[in-house]
């Protein structure tokens, strides 16, 4: 069962008249996790923020995003709005910005919450303080009462992955979960994103340069530059048996970095 | 300089506006020539009379020729201001640059006084400092230049201390290059680009101040020709004439609209990357191809 | 936050005594001896010397320089701002109801200056490009081009003696409100709403948008988080225009003849009358100071980052 075909996506500046992503195809079927690498400027954000057509009005897209049999570019921007946060859950990189400065990060969050369900405040405040928790993260109700200022990118993060949780999408778009974050972060991001698509069982796109966390939650591997899908496959195919020189050497390079560090760990160890 | 000329007169409405107020300033110097008839002169038998061909807007209150009122009055509404623009970008200029590029005692000095200074309303000030030196032009203009050199400085200080911290200048420093010398050849040009935006801009205020002042009755005294005395004087007939506030009037707007204009468009000419930037320009109509292979000015031999 | 508003409530002493002071050797920077001046005001037909000296003694002239500024701080404190030096009367008397007329004035102007601003603000940045943007733009452009009275006369001609809608001037009611904050509207609300635009327009592309949006919630939700973000920048910029308003009155006051502190001003200073103009810069510097603090701890409530600041 396929939830999203996206057939010859074209998006393209309308002042420059550049063609910033060319002709994109590619399908991901329900419960599967699609990753899509490369390196800065080949076009991943500006392809998933199209599947939710977030993109700005000056960016021209054309093409066919089906969404459970639906074309979600010819939707009007009423019915899109309604399947945000419901049906198709997004998930910025950087938690620092995603809140309004303003505002604690509470507000952010039984606002979206009273969007879309009928609940009281104290149901809201059940369900958040649940979700929170289940993040790994403690003392949920003070948590919601701080500014995104007082808070770390981890755990800023997670409580964007804890709405999810609560909203329970059928497609998640994470968008570079873990480049904003310190090694540690990462580690516990990479977790709650596994959990989260085993809990909710739903499809999950992931955006990343990084192999590493492609590697731990990725079933299939898109891998973009410039514009175009230049390889894709399965996880295994793309690290072990890739065809385009591109994805051979930012396997090599990622492959060569791990070697170094294991090779510095080994030394440490025999010290 | 070519540069920033070219690059001016691609902005039509720009070139207009510089042509609009050379063509003022040039009438009001030579008012003596283009004027028709003598401003002051007073012919009760011609009171409001209506445009004629002799009298191209016909005359006021006092039989005058409005035309040559108009024209004698450029005088004081626009090329007194001038003056005090220069005279406070002047005396602004000095202490701003002094203040930006030696830093230290002298920089936290100035910018006490100057705070100070910026910490009193300033239309109040003008009208405390024109009570106490009496109504008149030159005392307004005096009052102007107090209280505008302030903002100068602050504004030129920053300025001057972005460009000083560059490397190339601490390199013709340790080279050797007299202070002085490097003050004029190398931070005077750049800078020299903030400077214009920031006159441009505070020029339409102050014409509009200075002609509310007359028009107050603290400006420029009767019978000398001034825009805002001269829509005063309309008021008694504001209600029978209308038309004798209609003139001064609109050349005020006029010349304030071409300064705005300028300003904006000078501010664009001066730094090319406010060409892209759709709302760091408050008007902008049209896009501008910013056109390549222009000529960078002679570097001096070292 | 507390100790914040303290703090910044501090500061404002030594400003204030600073503005005391130099408002107060304003009358000895005149050329004019301000005793012959006080003379001539009333008319005195022969002035001696010996009358200037007697004269002097009588007002405290002679004393030191700063026990006189100290005996005019304190009667400044308790209201008492001197002698009208052309119609005898305490300055206060005239200068309090004045100033209460154009406090009215300025009041009603700010308001719907601010309503407008925003309105105008919020709705040409949502259009920004579009045929409302620009005619908003291009319309507030002109009327900031043209003068104050001048617009204020065209409009009495043509409510007032045309259609004889409105009074022409005075101070009788809330109808002889209309046209004069309607002229100051017109010259300041183009300024200020611009402000609100160019903040509104950079927070268009903040990432709480894009996330706010991406989570389904409604535009309008969305705006209004935009503006809590603008109104930083906003607040500053409308806080300090209240007094700069204050200050302005006068122009219009002139023109519709309205009792305020204005009218009042521009008499004493055609008549020399010092003690006035004095009163005037020394409550409208205070004014100024006292706006400048409250922006600043309002920033501080709306912006945390900025409680540390002091």
């Amino acid at each position: 069962m396929k939830i999203l075909h996206v057939t010859g996506l074209n998006i393209t500046d309308r002042k420059t008249s550049k063609s910033l992503v060319v002709n994109s195809s590619f399908e991901l079927k329900e419960g599967d996790c699609l990753a899509i690498a490369g390196e800065s400027g080949s076009g991943k954000s500006l392809t998933c923020r199209a599947i939710m057509r977030l993109n700005k009005p000056e960016l021209k897209q054309t093409g066919s995003i089906l969404y459970n049999g639906e074309d979600l570019n010819l939707l009007s921007s009423q019915a899109m709005r309604s399947m945000r946060g419901k049906q198709l859950c997004y998930i910025p990189q950087n938690g620092m910005t995603a809140f309004d400065p303003t505002c604690v990060v509470g507000v952010h969050l039984h606002e979206t919450l009273a969007q879309h369900f009928s609940w009281n405040k104290s149901e809201r405040i059940t369900a958040i303080t649940r979700a929170v928790e289940s993040v790994a993260l403690k003392q949920p109700v003070e948590l919601m009462n701080k500014y995104p200022h007082e808070l770390s990118g981890g755990m800023l993060q997670r409580i964007m992955i804890a709405l999810a949780l609560i909203l329970e999408p059928k497609l998640i778009i994470a968008d570079e979960p873990t480049t904003a974050l310190d090694a540690i972060s990462q580690y516990e991001v990479i977790e709650q994103l596994k959990a989260l698509r085993q809990r909710l069982n739903c499809s999950m796109m992931i955006v990343s340069h990084d192999l590493g966390v492609i590697k731990k939650l990725a079933d299939q591997v898109l891998i973009m530059k410039d514009g175009s899908i230049i390889e894709r496959g399965p996880k295994h195919s793309i690290f072990t048996e890739a065809k385009h020189n591109y994805t051979k050497t930012l396997v090599s390079s990622k492959l060569l970095l791990a070697d170094h560090f294991n090779q510095l760990m080994r030394e440490d160890a025999t010290c | 300089m070519r540069r920033v000329f070219s690059n001016l007169w691609q902005d039509k409405l720009g070139s207009l506006s510089l042509i609009i107020i050379a063509a003022t300033m040039l009438a009001g110097i030579g008012a003596s020539l283009i004027a028709p008839h003598d401003p002051e002169k007073v012919d009760m038998s011609l009171r409001y009379a209506s445009s004629t061909w002799q009298y191209w807007l016909g005359n006021d209150h006092l039989g005058r020729c409005i035309l040559s009122r108009l024209i004698y009055g450029i005088r004081p509404s626009l090329l007194a201001v001038l003056l005090a623009l220069a005279v406070s970008v002047g005396i602004g200029g000095v202490l701003g640059y002094i203040a930006g590029y030696f830093k230290g005692m002298i920089d936290k000095l100035i910018m006490r006084i100057c705070d100070v200074m910026l910490s009193f309303p300033g239309y109040v000030m003008t009208l405390a400092i024109i009570g106490i030196l009496g109504v008149g032009l030159e005392n307004i203009l005096i009052a102007f230049v107090m209280m505008k050199w302030a903002w100068f400085a602050r504004i030129i200080r920053t300025s001057v201390m972005q460009y000083t911290d560059a490397g190339y200048i601490k390199y013709a420093l340790a080279t050797g290059m007299h202070p002085v010398k490097l003050m004029w050849k190398h931070i005077l040009p750049v800078t020299f680009a903030d400077i214009a935006v920031i006159a441009s801009s505070a020029i339409s205020s102050m014409i509009l101040q200075i002609s509310g002042f007359s028009f107050l009755g603290l400006g420029i005294q009767a019978p000398k020709p001034e825009w805002g005395m001269m829509m005063n004087e309309a008021r008694e007939v504001m209600f029978t004439r209308p038309e004798l506030m209609l003139v001064p009037g609109l050349a005020i707007i006029i010349l304030v609209s071409a300064f705005n204009f300028f300003s904006d468009a000078l501010q664009i000419a001066l730094n090319p990357k406010l060409m892209s930037a759709k709302h760091k320009v408050m008007r902008r109509s049209h896009t501008w191809k910013f056109k390549r292979g222009f000529r960078m000015p002679k570097k001096e031999a070292a | 936050m507390g100790i914040y508003i303290v703090k910044r409530l501090l500061i404002c002493i030594p400003l204030l005594v600073i503005i005391s002071f130099i408002t107060f050797i304003f009358t000895y920077l005149s050329p004019l001896e301000p005793v012959e001046l006080i003379l001539r005001a009333q008319g005195v037909p022969t002035i001696t010397n010996e009358l200037i000296e007697q004269t002097k003694i009588e007002l405290g002239l002679d004393q030191p320089f700063f026990i006189q500024y100290w005996n005019w701080l304190i009667s400044c404190l308790q209201l008492e701002l001197g002698i009208s030096y052309i119609t005898g009367k305490p300055v206060w008397t005239l200068v309090g109801p004045a100033f209460l007329n154009t406090l009215k004035l300025t009041l009603a102007s700010s308001i719907v200056i601010i309503v407008f601003s925003i309105l105008l603000g919020i709705v040409t940045a949502l259009r920004e490009g579009k045929g409302l943007d620009l005619s908003v733009r291009g319309v507030s452009f002109l009327l900031t081009a043209m003068p104050s009275y001048w617009v204020a006369a065209l409009l009495i001609w043509y409510f007032s003696v045309k259609l004889d809608l409105l009074p022409t001037s005075g101070m009788d009611g809330m109808s002889s409100y209309i046209l004069p904050v309607i002229v100051m509207t017109m010259s300041y609300a183009g300024i200020y709403f611009r402000t609100i635009r160019s903040a509104m327009i950079n927070q268009l592309n903040s990432d709480y948008v894009l996330y706010g949006r991406a989570c389904g919630l409604q535009e309008r939700t969305i705006t209004l988080h935009m503006l809590r973000n603008s109104m930083q920048v906003a607040i500053s910029i409308f806080c300090m225009a209240i007094p700069i308003i204050l200050g302005s009155t006068v122009v219009i006051e002139n023109v519709f003849a309205w009792p305020g502190l204005g009218t009042l001003t521009v008499k004493s200073i055609l008549g020399r009358d010092f003690p006035i103009i004095q009163a005037y810069v020394l409550l409208l510097a205070v004014a100024f100071v006292l706006f400048n603090t409250i922006s600043d701890i309002l920033n501080a409530t709306l912006n945390p980052k900025l409680r540390q600041g002091l």
